[in-house]
Protein backbone atom coordinates (compact mmCIF):
# COMPACT_ATOMS: atom_id res chain seq x y z
CA UNK A 1 0.00 0.00 0.00
CA UNK A 2 1.43 3.74 -0.75
CA UNK A 3 0.21 7.26 0.45
CA UNK A 4 1.49 10.67 0.98
CA UNK A 5 1.16 10.51 4.72
CA UNK A 6 0.56 7.62 7.41
CA UNK A 7 -0.92 9.11 10.61
CA UNK A 8 -0.08 6.34 13.82
CA UNK A 9 -2.34 6.93 16.65
CA UNK A 10 -6.48 7.51 15.76
CA UNK A 11 -6.79 9.59 19.06
CA UNK A 12 -8.45 13.21 18.89
CA UNK A 13 -4.83 14.30 17.93
CA UNK A 14 -4.49 11.83 14.68
CA UNK A 15 -8.15 11.96 13.43
CA UNK A 16 -7.27 16.12 13.39
CA UNK A 17 -4.01 15.51 11.65
CA UNK A 18 -5.89 13.01 9.16
CA UNK A 19 -8.77 15.08 8.48
CA UNK A 20 -6.78 18.30 8.11
CA UNK A 21 -4.28 16.53 5.76
CA UNK A 22 -7.08 14.76 3.86
CA UNK A 23 -9.26 17.79 3.25
CA UNK A 24 -6.16 19.52 2.01
CA UNK A 25 -6.00 16.78 -0.63
CA UNK A 26 -3.58 14.14 0.41
CA UNK A 27 -3.52 10.95 0.43
CA UNK A 28 -3.76 9.21 3.94
CA UNK A 29 -3.82 6.72 5.85
CA UNK A 30 -4.59 6.54 9.92
CA UNK A 31 -3.45 3.55 11.99
CA UNK A 32 -5.28 2.37 15.09
CA UNK A 33 -4.31 -0.69 17.10
CA UNK A 34 -7.70 -0.22 18.99
CA UNK A 35 -10.53 -2.42 17.77
CA UNK A 36 -12.49 0.45 18.61
CA UNK A 37 -11.63 3.76 18.45
CA UNK A 38 -11.89 5.75 21.32
CA UNK A 39 -12.47 2.50 23.89
CA UNK A 40 -10.75 2.08 26.68
CA UNK A 41 -10.87 5.62 27.56
CA UNK A 42 -8.20 7.30 29.41
CA UNK A 43 -9.57 10.80 30.86
CA UNK A 44 -11.48 13.17 33.07
CA UNK A 45 -13.38 14.52 29.63
CA UNK A 46 -12.66 18.29 30.21
CA UNK A 47 -12.43 20.73 27.80
CA UNK A 48 -12.95 24.48 27.38
CA UNK A 49 -15.72 25.25 25.64
CA UNK A 50 -14.96 28.40 24.18
CA UNK A 51 -11.44 26.89 22.69
CA UNK A 52 -13.49 23.93 21.54
CA UNK A 53 -16.29 25.84 19.81
CA UNK A 54 -13.62 27.90 18.33
CA UNK A 55 -12.22 24.64 16.76
CA UNK A 56 -15.27 23.13 15.76
CA UNK A 57 -18.57 23.14 16.16
CA UNK A 58 -19.50 20.29 18.45
CA UNK A 59 -22.07 17.91 18.05
CA UNK A 60 -24.45 17.66 21.00
CA UNK A 61 -23.84 13.96 21.66
CA UNK A 62 -20.24 14.59 21.87
CA UNK A 63 -21.29 16.36 25.67
CA UNK A 64 -22.03 14.69 28.64
CA UNK A 65 -22.67 18.30 30.03
CA UNK A 66 -21.82 21.51 30.55
CA UNK A 67 -21.04 23.39 33.64
CA UNK A 68 -21.47 26.23 35.36
CA UNK A 69 -17.61 26.85 36.88
CA UNK A 70 -14.74 25.38 38.85
CA UNK A 71 -14.55 24.54 42.60
CA UNK A 72 -11.52 24.21 44.05
CA UNK A 73 -10.87 23.05 47.81
CA UNK A 74 -7.88 23.15 50.15
CA UNK A 75 -6.90 20.27 52.07
CA UNK A 76 -8.51 22.00 55.05
CA UNK A 77 -12.01 22.01 53.31
CA UNK A 78 -12.31 25.05 52.88
CA UNK A 79 -12.93 26.21 48.70
CA UNK A 80 -13.45 29.20 46.02
CA UNK A 81 -15.20 29.06 43.15
CA UNK A 82 -14.34 30.24 39.78
CA UNK A 83 -17.43 31.09 36.83
CA UNK A 84 -16.46 29.10 33.58
CA UNK A 85 -16.74 31.90 31.83
CA UNK A 86 -13.91 34.27 33.75
CA UNK A 87 -11.51 30.93 34.70
CA UNK A 88 -10.45 30.94 31.03
CA UNK A 89 -12.91 27.99 30.47
CA UNK A 90 -10.37 25.32 31.63
CA UNK A 91 -13.20 23.21 31.87
CA UNK A 92 -17.05 24.06 30.35
CA UNK A 93 -17.90 20.64 28.79
CA UNK A 94 -17.33 17.17 30.13
CA UNK A 95 -17.03 14.92 26.96
CA UNK A 96 -18.17 11.66 26.08
CA UNK A 97 -14.90 10.37 24.86
CA UNK A 98 -16.06 7.17 23.35
CA UNK A 99 -18.39 9.27 20.74
CA UNK A 100 -16.22 12.00 20.50
CA UNK A 101 -13.03 10.38 19.47
CA UNK A 102 -15.15 7.99 17.00
CA UNK A 103 -16.94 11.48 15.67
CA UNK A 104 -13.63 13.06 15.36
CA UNK A 105 -12.52 9.95 13.22
CA UNK A 106 -15.50 9.78 10.96
CA UNK A 107 -14.48 13.72 10.30
CA UNK A 108 -11.54 12.06 9.02
CA UNK A 109 -12.59 9.55 7.02
CA UNK A 110 -15.22 12.11 5.60
CA UNK A 111 -12.58 14.33 4.41
CA UNK A 112 -10.76 11.18 2.53
CA UNK A 113 -8.50 9.77 5.09
CA UNK A 114 -8.65 5.58 4.67
CA UNK A 115 -8.70 4.57 8.46
CA UNK A 116 -7.27 1.00 9.42
CA UNK A 117 -8.73 -0.11 13.16
CA UNK A 118 -6.99 -3.23 14.78
CA UNK A 119 -3.86 -2.36 12.78
CA UNK A 120 -0.79 -1.50 15.32
CA UNK A 121 2.66 0.09 13.81
CA UNK A 122 5.67 -1.92 14.56
CA UNK A 123 8.47 0.17 12.89
CA UNK A 124 9.56 2.17 10.81
CA UNK A 125 10.34 1.57 6.62
CA UNK A 126 13.74 3.20 5.63
CA UNK A 127 15.14 3.60 2.18
CA UNK A 128 18.89 4.57 2.15
CA UNK A 129 18.06 5.86 6.00
CA UNK A 130 14.95 7.75 4.68
CA UNK A 131 12.38 7.10 6.50
CA UNK A 132 9.80 5.80 3.87
CA UNK A 133 6.37 4.08 5.34
CA UNK A 134 5.47 1.85 8.52
CA UNK A 135 5.23 -1.83 8.84
CA UNK A 136 2.51 -2.87 11.06
CA UNK A 137 0.32 -6.06 11.77
CA UNK A 138 -3.28 -5.44 10.60
CA UNK A 139 -5.91 -8.23 12.68
CA UNK A 140 -2.71 -9.81 12.84
CA UNK A 141 -1.33 -10.06 8.92
CA UNK A 142 1.53 -8.20 8.50
CA UNK A 143 1.32 -5.33 6.28
CA UNK A 144 3.73 -2.58 5.00
CA UNK A 145 2.61 0.59 4.22
CA UNK A 146 4.98 3.31 1.59
CA UNK A 147 4.68 6.85 2.57
CA UNK A 148 7.44 9.69 2.53
CA UNK A 149 5.71 11.06 5.97
CA UNK A 150 4.64 9.57 9.58
CA UNK A 151 2.39 11.57 11.61
CA UNK A 152 3.21 9.65 15.47
CA UNK A 153 -0.11 10.51 17.34
CA UNK A 154 0.30 7.49 19.08
CA UNK A 155 -0.57 8.95 22.84
CA UNK A 156 1.59 8.40 26.25
CA UNK A 157 2.76 5.15 25.24
CA UNK A 158 4.07 7.00 22.07
CA UNK A 159 6.64 4.22 20.00
CA UNK A 160 7.17 6.49 16.49
CA UNK A 161 9.15 9.40 18.28
CA UNK A 162 11.41 6.75 19.64
CA UNK A 163 11.62 5.10 16.46
CA UNK A 164 12.75 7.96 14.48
CA UNK A 165 15.85 9.27 16.64
CA UNK A 166 13.72 11.51 19.17
CA UNK A 167 13.39 10.42 22.58
CA UNK A 168 10.06 11.09 24.08
CA UNK A 169 10.70 8.38 27.16
CA UNK A 170 8.77 9.54 30.00
CA UNK A 171 10.98 10.55 33.15
CA UNK A 172 8.59 9.85 36.24
CA UNK A 173 8.67 13.44 37.25
CA UNK A 174 7.19 13.93 34.30
CA UNK A 175 4.22 12.03 33.90
CA UNK A 176 1.41 11.57 36.10
CA UNK A 177 -0.24 8.33 37.36
CA UNK A 178 -4.05 8.66 37.70
CA UNK A 179 -6.70 6.73 38.39
CA UNK A 180 -10.95 7.57 38.29
CA UNK A 181 -14.31 5.99 38.80
CA UNK A 182 -17.30 6.52 37.06
CA UNK A 183 -19.34 7.37 40.08
CA UNK A 184 -22.99 7.77 40.86
CA UNK A 185 -23.81 9.32 44.13
CA UNK A 186 -26.11 11.67 45.53
CA UNK A 187 -23.55 14.42 46.64
CA UNK A 188 -22.34 15.04 43.10
CA UNK A 189 -22.59 18.68 41.98
CA UNK A 190 -23.97 18.85 39.05
CA UNK A 191 -22.88 22.39 38.05
CA UNK A 192 -20.02 22.36 39.05
CA UNK A 193 -16.08 21.02 38.22
CA UNK A 194 -14.28 19.83 41.74
CA UNK A 195 -10.15 20.30 42.60
CA UNK A 196 -9.33 18.61 45.60
CA UNK A 197 -5.76 19.74 46.74
CA UNK A 198 -3.84 18.10 49.12
CA UNK A 199 -0.39 16.33 49.73
CA UNK A 200 -2.28 13.18 51.71
CA UNK A 201 -5.37 13.14 48.88
CA UNK A 202 -3.01 13.46 45.73
CA UNK A 203 0.82 14.03 46.19
CA UNK A 204 1.87 16.33 43.76
CA UNK A 205 -1.48 16.20 41.84
CA UNK A 206 -4.85 16.72 42.54
CA UNK A 207 -8.46 14.67 43.14
CA UNK A 208 -11.12 16.00 40.51
CA UNK A 209 -15.10 15.40 39.81
CA UNK A 210 -16.23 15.99 37.12
CA UNK A 211 -19.82 15.92 36.42
CA UNK A 212 -21.18 14.26 33.55
CA UNK A 213 -25.17 14.86 34.37
CA UNK A 214 -27.64 13.64 36.59
CA UNK A 215 -25.58 12.95 39.41
CA UNK A 216 -22.74 11.08 37.79
CA UNK A 217 -19.03 12.10 37.83
CA UNK A 218 -15.41 11.10 37.21
CA UNK A 219 -14.12 11.24 40.00
CA UNK A 220 -10.31 10.46 39.92
CA UNK A 221 -6.57 11.46 41.10
CA UNK A 222 -3.71 11.76 39.82
CA UNK A 223 -0.01 12.07 41.17
CA UNK A 224 3.20 13.11 40.06
CA UNK A 225 5.30 9.23 38.90
CA UNK A 226 8.35 10.63 41.24
CA UNK A 227 6.04 10.49 44.33
CA UNK A 228 4.03 7.06 42.95
CA UNK A 229 4.88 3.09 43.95
CA UNK A 230 3.12 0.20 42.63
CA UNK A 231 -0.74 0.57 43.06
CA UNK A 232 -0.38 4.25 44.93
CA UNK A 233 -3.09 6.17 42.46
CA UNK A 234 -5.80 3.11 42.94
CA UNK A 235 -5.23 3.00 46.79
CA UNK A 236 -5.57 7.06 46.94
CA UNK A 237 -8.20 6.91 44.62
CA UNK A 238 -10.76 4.44 47.29
CA UNK A 239 -9.14 6.36 50.07
CA UNK A 240 -10.50 9.46 48.92
CA UNK A 241 -13.81 8.18 47.82
CA UNK A 242 -14.28 6.80 51.20
CA UNK A 243 -13.82 10.26 52.90
CA UNK A 244 -15.55 12.15 50.25
CA UNK A 245 -18.47 9.97 48.59
CA UNK A 246 -18.29 7.10 51.04
CA UNK A 247 -21.74 6.16 48.95
CA UNK A 248 -20.96 6.70 45.63
CA UNK A 249 -20.92 3.75 43.02
CA UNK A 250 -19.02 3.20 41.13
CA UNK A 251 -19.82 2.10 37.40
CA UNK A 252 -16.56 2.45 35.23
CA UNK A 253 -13.09 2.48 35.86
CA UNK A 254 -10.57 3.75 33.94
CA UNK A 255 -6.51 4.61 34.69
CA UNK A 256 -3.69 5.82 32.80
CA UNK A 257 -0.64 8.25 32.03
CA UNK A 258 -0.95 12.04 31.52
CA UNK A 259 2.76 13.45 30.59
CA UNK A 260 3.68 16.57 32.50
CA UNK A 261 6.99 17.80 30.89
CA UNK A 262 6.36 20.98 29.03
CA UNK A 263 7.73 21.16 25.35
CA UNK A 264 10.00 18.60 24.61
CA UNK A 265 13.18 20.03 22.98
CA UNK A 266 11.65 19.04 18.87
CA UNK A 267 8.71 17.42 18.00
CA UNK A 268 10.13 16.81 14.43
CA UNK A 269 12.51 14.99 12.91
CA UNK A 270 13.12 14.19 8.79
CA UNK A 271 9.98 12.33 7.96
CA UNK A 272 8.33 12.53 10.81
CA UNK A 273 6.14 14.89 13.33
CA UNK A 274 4.49 14.13 16.48
CA UNK A 275 1.52 15.22 17.90
CA UNK A 276 -0.61 15.36 20.99
CA UNK A 277 0.76 13.00 24.04
CA UNK A 278 3.23 11.82 22.14
CA UNK A 279 4.85 15.25 21.73
CA UNK A 280 4.17 15.71 25.43
CA UNK A 281 1.87 18.83 24.27
CA UNK A 282 -0.30 18.24 27.74
CA UNK A 283 -0.62 21.28 30.04
CA UNK A 284 1.36 19.88 33.04
CA UNK A 285 -0.68 22.14 35.63
CA UNK A 286 -4.32 20.78 34.28
CA UNK A 287 -3.18 17.29 32.63
CA UNK A 288 -5.53 18.81 29.31
CA UNK A 289 -4.39 17.53 26.31
CA UNK A 290 -7.14 16.99 24.22
CA UNK A 291 -7.63 20.12 22.72
CA UNK A 292 -3.85 20.80 22.59
CA UNK A 293 -3.59 17.24 20.47
CA UNK A 294 -6.08 18.54 18.23
CA UNK A 295 -4.67 22.12 17.83
CA UNK A 296 -1.23 20.26 16.86
CA UNK A 297 -3.08 17.76 14.97
CA UNK A 298 -4.87 20.71 12.82
CA UNK A 299 -1.33 22.48 12.29
CA UNK A 300 0.46 18.80 11.50
CA UNK A 301 -1.96 18.41 8.88
CA UNK A 302 -1.96 21.47 7.25
CA UNK A 303 1.99 21.42 7.10
CA UNK A 304 1.94 17.89 6.23
CA UNK A 305 0.17 19.17 2.68
CA UNK A 306 2.68 21.93 2.26
CA UNK A 307 6.00 19.93 2.57
CA UNK A 308 4.42 17.06 0.23
CA UNK A 309 3.14 19.52 -2.17
CA UNK A 310 6.86 20.78 -2.29
CA UNK A 311 8.32 17.70 -1.53
CA UNK A 312 10.40 18.46 0.89
CA UNK A 313 9.74 16.13 4.50
CA UNK A 314 12.99 17.01 5.81
CA UNK A 315 13.48 18.72 9.07
CA UNK A 316 13.23 21.91 7.24
CA UNK A 317 10.00 21.57 5.74
CA UNK A 318 8.66 20.56 8.77
CA UNK A 319 10.30 23.46 10.82
CA UNK A 320 6.64 25.20 10.21
CA UNK A 321 4.69 22.87 12.13
CA UNK A 322 7.24 23.28 15.16
CA UNK A 323 6.94 26.96 15.16
CA UNK A 324 3.50 27.08 15.22
CA UNK A 325 2.39 24.43 18.05
CA UNK A 326 4.91 26.20 20.04
CA UNK A 327 3.55 29.98 19.25
CA UNK A 328 0.22 28.74 19.53
CA UNK A 329 0.16 26.67 22.87
CA UNK A 330 4.15 25.87 23.18
CA UNK A 331 4.16 28.64 25.10
CA UNK A 332 1.29 28.25 27.71
CA UNK A 333 2.56 24.54 28.19
CA UNK A 334 5.75 26.21 29.45
CA UNK A 335 4.38 28.41 31.67
CA UNK A 336 2.17 26.41 33.29
CA UNK A 337 5.19 23.99 33.92
CA UNK A 338 7.12 26.47 35.83
CA UNK A 339 3.45 27.27 37.74
CA UNK A 340 3.61 23.28 38.04
CA UNK A 341 7.20 22.82 39.29
CA UNK A 342 5.94 25.94 42.13
CA UNK A 343 2.82 24.43 43.03
CA UNK A 344 4.33 20.67 43.56
CA UNK A 345 6.24 21.75 46.59
CA UNK A 346 3.56 23.80 48.42
CA UNK A 347 2.96 22.08 51.90
CA UNK A 348 -1.13 21.58 52.94
CA UNK A 349 -0.41 24.54 54.83
CA UNK A 350 0.48 26.86 52.25
CA UNK A 351 -2.34 25.57 49.94
CA UNK A 352 -4.53 26.54 52.73
CA UNK A 353 -3.15 29.78 53.22
CA UNK A 354 -3.64 30.67 49.70
CA UNK A 355 -7.20 29.34 49.32
CA UNK A 356 -8.19 31.29 52.49
CA UNK A 357 -6.39 34.31 52.01
CA UNK A 358 -9.28 34.52 49.15
CA UNK A 359 -12.29 33.98 51.36
CA UNK A 360 -12.85 38.08 51.49
CA UNK A 361 -12.58 38.67 47.40
CA UNK A 362 -14.80 38.59 45.33
CA UNK A 363 -13.20 36.34 42.22
CA UNK A 364 -16.14 35.74 40.83
CA UNK A 365 -15.90 37.63 38.20
CA UNK A 366 -11.84 37.34 37.48
CA UNK A 367 -9.84 34.80 35.25
CA UNK A 368 -7.16 32.83 36.06
CA UNK A 369 -4.45 35.59 35.82
CA UNK A 370 -6.38 38.36 37.73
CA UNK A 371 -6.90 35.35 40.25
CA UNK A 372 -3.07 34.97 40.63
CA UNK A 373 -2.24 38.74 40.83
CA UNK A 374 -4.58 38.76 43.95
CA UNK A 375 -3.19 35.87 45.44
CA UNK A 376 0.70 37.10 44.44
CA UNK A 377 -0.94 40.81 46.31
CA UNK A 378 -2.24 38.89 49.28
CA UNK A 379 0.67 36.11 49.52
CA UNK A 380 4.14 37.79 48.59
CA UNK A 381 6.27 36.06 50.20
CA UNK A 382 4.93 32.53 49.51
CA UNK A 383 4.79 33.37 45.83
CA UNK A 384 7.90 35.52 45.94
CA UNK A 385 8.94 32.71 43.29
CA UNK A 386 6.24 33.32 41.05
CA UNK A 387 7.01 37.20 40.84
CA UNK A 388 8.12 36.79 37.35
CA UNK A 389 5.66 34.63 35.40
CA UNK A 390 2.51 37.19 37.62
CA UNK A 391 3.08 40.68 37.50
CA UNK B 1 11.79 -10.48 36.08
CA UNK B 2 9.37 -8.49 35.43
CA UNK B 3 6.00 -10.25 35.51
CA UNK B 4 2.48 -8.85 34.77
CA UNK B 5 -0.40 -9.60 36.67
CA UNK B 6 -2.82 -9.77 33.82
CA UNK B 7 -5.75 -10.17 36.05
CA UNK B 8 -5.13 -6.41 37.71
CA UNK B 9 -3.78 -4.49 34.50
CA UNK B 10 -5.43 -2.47 33.27
CA UNK B 11 -3.81 -1.74 30.05
CA UNK B 12 -3.51 2.07 30.04
CA UNK B 13 0.01 2.42 28.92
CA UNK B 14 1.48 4.49 31.41
CA UNK B 15 3.77 2.03 31.78
CA UNK B 16 5.22 1.80 28.22
CA UNK B 17 5.81 5.70 28.04
CA UNK B 18 8.53 5.29 31.18
CA UNK B 19 10.33 2.42 29.67
CA UNK B 20 13.54 3.36 28.99
CA UNK B 21 14.95 0.82 27.06
CA UNK B 22 11.27 0.45 24.64
CA UNK B 23 10.98 -3.29 26.52
CA UNK B 24 7.22 -2.65 26.70
CA UNK B 25 4.45 -3.21 24.46
CA UNK B 26 0.26 -2.78 24.46
CA UNK B 27 -1.27 -4.91 22.29
CA UNK B 28 -4.52 -3.86 22.86
CA UNK B 29 -5.32 -4.97 26.31
CA UNK B 30 -2.20 -7.21 26.13
CA UNK B 31 0.75 -6.41 27.47
CA UNK B 32 3.87 -7.91 26.24
CA UNK B 33 7.16 -7.52 28.03
CA UNK B 34 10.43 -7.77 25.50
CA UNK B 35 14.23 -9.47 26.24
CA UNK B 36 15.39 -5.93 26.21
CA UNK B 37 13.53 -5.09 29.70
CA UNK B 38 16.80 -3.88 32.30
CA UNK B 39 14.23 -5.01 35.04
CA UNK B 40 14.95 -1.20 36.51
CA UNK B 41 11.46 -1.17 37.89
CA UNK B 42 10.57 2.01 36.47
CA UNK B 43 7.27 0.72 34.96
CA UNK B 44 6.50 -0.65 38.38
CA UNK B 45 6.19 2.53 40.47
CA UNK B 46 4.11 4.21 37.37
CA UNK B 47 1.59 1.24 37.45
CA UNK B 48 -1.95 3.06 39.01
CA UNK B 49 -2.90 -0.53 39.93
CA UNK B 50 0.08 -2.12 41.24
CA UNK B 51 0.16 -5.07 37.69
CA UNK B 52 3.76 -5.29 37.54
CA UNK B 53 6.45 -6.32 39.84
CA UNK B 54 9.59 -7.10 38.72
CA UNK B 55 10.81 -10.82 40.93
CA UNK B 56 13.89 -12.08 42.26
C1 LIG C 1 -6.75 9.91 33.79
C2 LIG C 1 -6.58 10.96 32.76
C3 LIG C 1 -7.41 12.07 32.77
C4 LIG C 1 -7.30 13.04 31.77
N1 LIG C 1 -8.18 14.07 31.80
C5 LIG C 1 -8.16 14.99 30.80
C6 LIG C 1 -9.14 16.03 30.75
O1 LIG C 1 -10.02 16.12 31.59
N2 LIG C 1 -9.06 16.92 29.74
C7 LIG C 1 -8.10 16.85 28.77
O2 LIG C 1 -8.09 17.71 27.88
N3 LIG C 1 -7.19 15.87 28.79
C8 LIG C 1 -7.19 14.93 29.77
N4 LIG C 1 -6.26 13.92 29.78
C9 LIG C 1 -5.27 13.87 28.69
C10 LIG C 1 -5.90 13.39 27.40
O3 LIG C 1 -6.55 12.16 27.60
C11 LIG C 1 -4.82 13.24 26.33
O4 LIG C 1 -4.01 14.39 26.33
C12 LIG C 1 -5.42 13.04 24.93
O5 LIG C 1 -6.10 11.83 24.83
C13 LIG C 1 -4.29 13.08 23.90
O6 LIG C 1 -4.76 12.76 22.64
P1 LIG C 1 -3.80 12.05 21.60
O7 LIG C 1 -4.55 12.02 20.32
O8 LIG C 1 -2.47 12.68 21.63
O9 LIG C 1 -3.56 10.59 22.16
P2 LIG C 1 -4.60 9.41 22.54
O10 LIG C 1 -5.96 9.93 22.72
O11 LIG C 1 -3.97 8.67 23.65
O12 LIG C 1 -4.57 8.52 21.23
C14 LIG C 1 -3.46 7.75 20.85
C15 LIG C 1 -3.95 6.58 20.05
O13 LIG C 1 -2.85 5.94 19.42
C16 LIG C 1 -3.06 4.56 19.43
N5 LIG C 1 -1.77 3.90 19.25
C17 LIG C 1 -0.73 3.87 20.13
N6 LIG C 1 0.30 3.17 19.63
C18 LIG C 1 -0.09 2.75 18.39
C19 LIG C 1 0.55 1.96 17.38
N7 LIG C 1 1.79 1.49 17.53
N8 LIG C 1 -0.13 1.72 16.24
C20 LIG C 1 -1.40 2.21 16.06
N9 LIG C 1 -2.04 2.94 16.98
C21 LIG C 1 -1.40 3.21 18.15
C22 LIG C 1 -3.72 4.32 20.76
O14 LIG C 1 -4.45 3.09 20.75
C23 LIG C 1 -4.63 5.52 20.90
O15 LIG C 1 -5.91 5.30 20.39
C24 LIG C 1 -6.32 12.92 30.76
C25 LIG C 1 -5.46 11.82 30.77
C26 LIG C 1 -5.58 10.84 31.74
C27 LIG C 1 -4.66 9.67 31.71
S1 LIG D 1 0.72 0.82 33.75
FE1 LIG D 1 -0.16 -0.97 34.78
S2 LIG D 1 -2.33 -0.93 34.18
FE2 LIG D 1 -1.26 0.41 32.76
S3 LIG D 1 -0.74 -0.95 31.03
FE3 LIG D 1 1.04 -0.93 32.39
S4 LIG D 1 0.72 -2.72 33.72
FE4 LIG D 1 -1.25 -2.30 32.75
S1 LIG E 1 11.60 -2.96 34.47
FE1 LIG E 1 12.55 -1.18 33.46
S2 LIG E 1 13.38 -2.01 31.55
FE2 LIG E 1 11.95 -3.55 32.32
S3 LIG E 1 10.01 -3.06 31.30
FE3 LIG E 1 10.00 -1.97 33.27
S4 LIG E 1 10.78 0.06 32.79
FE4 LIG E 1 11.34 -1.26 31.07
Amino acid sequence: MKCDLIVVGGGPGGSMAAKTAASAGLNVVMLEKRQEIGDPVRCAEGVSKRALCRMMLPEPEWISSEVKGARIYAPDGKSIVMSEDKSGGEVGYVLERKVFDRGLAMQAAQAGAKILVKTRALGLLRKDGAICGVSGLRIGEPLQIEAPLIIGADGVESKVGRWAGIDTTLKLQDIESCAQFLVQDASIDDEYTEFFLGNSIAPSGYAWSFPKGEKLANIGLGIQGSRSKPGEAMRLLRQFMKTRFPNGKVVEMVVGGDPCSGPIDSAITDGVMLVGDAAHQTDPLTGGGILNAMQAGIIAGEVAAKAITAGNVRRAGLQEYEDRWREDFGKVIARSFQFKEFFVKLTDKDMNQLIGSLAKEDISKMDLPGMLRVLFRLNPKLLWGLKSLII
Amino acid sequence: MLTVNRYKCCYCGACVGVCPTCALELVETWLEVSAECKECGLCTKICPVGALEVKA
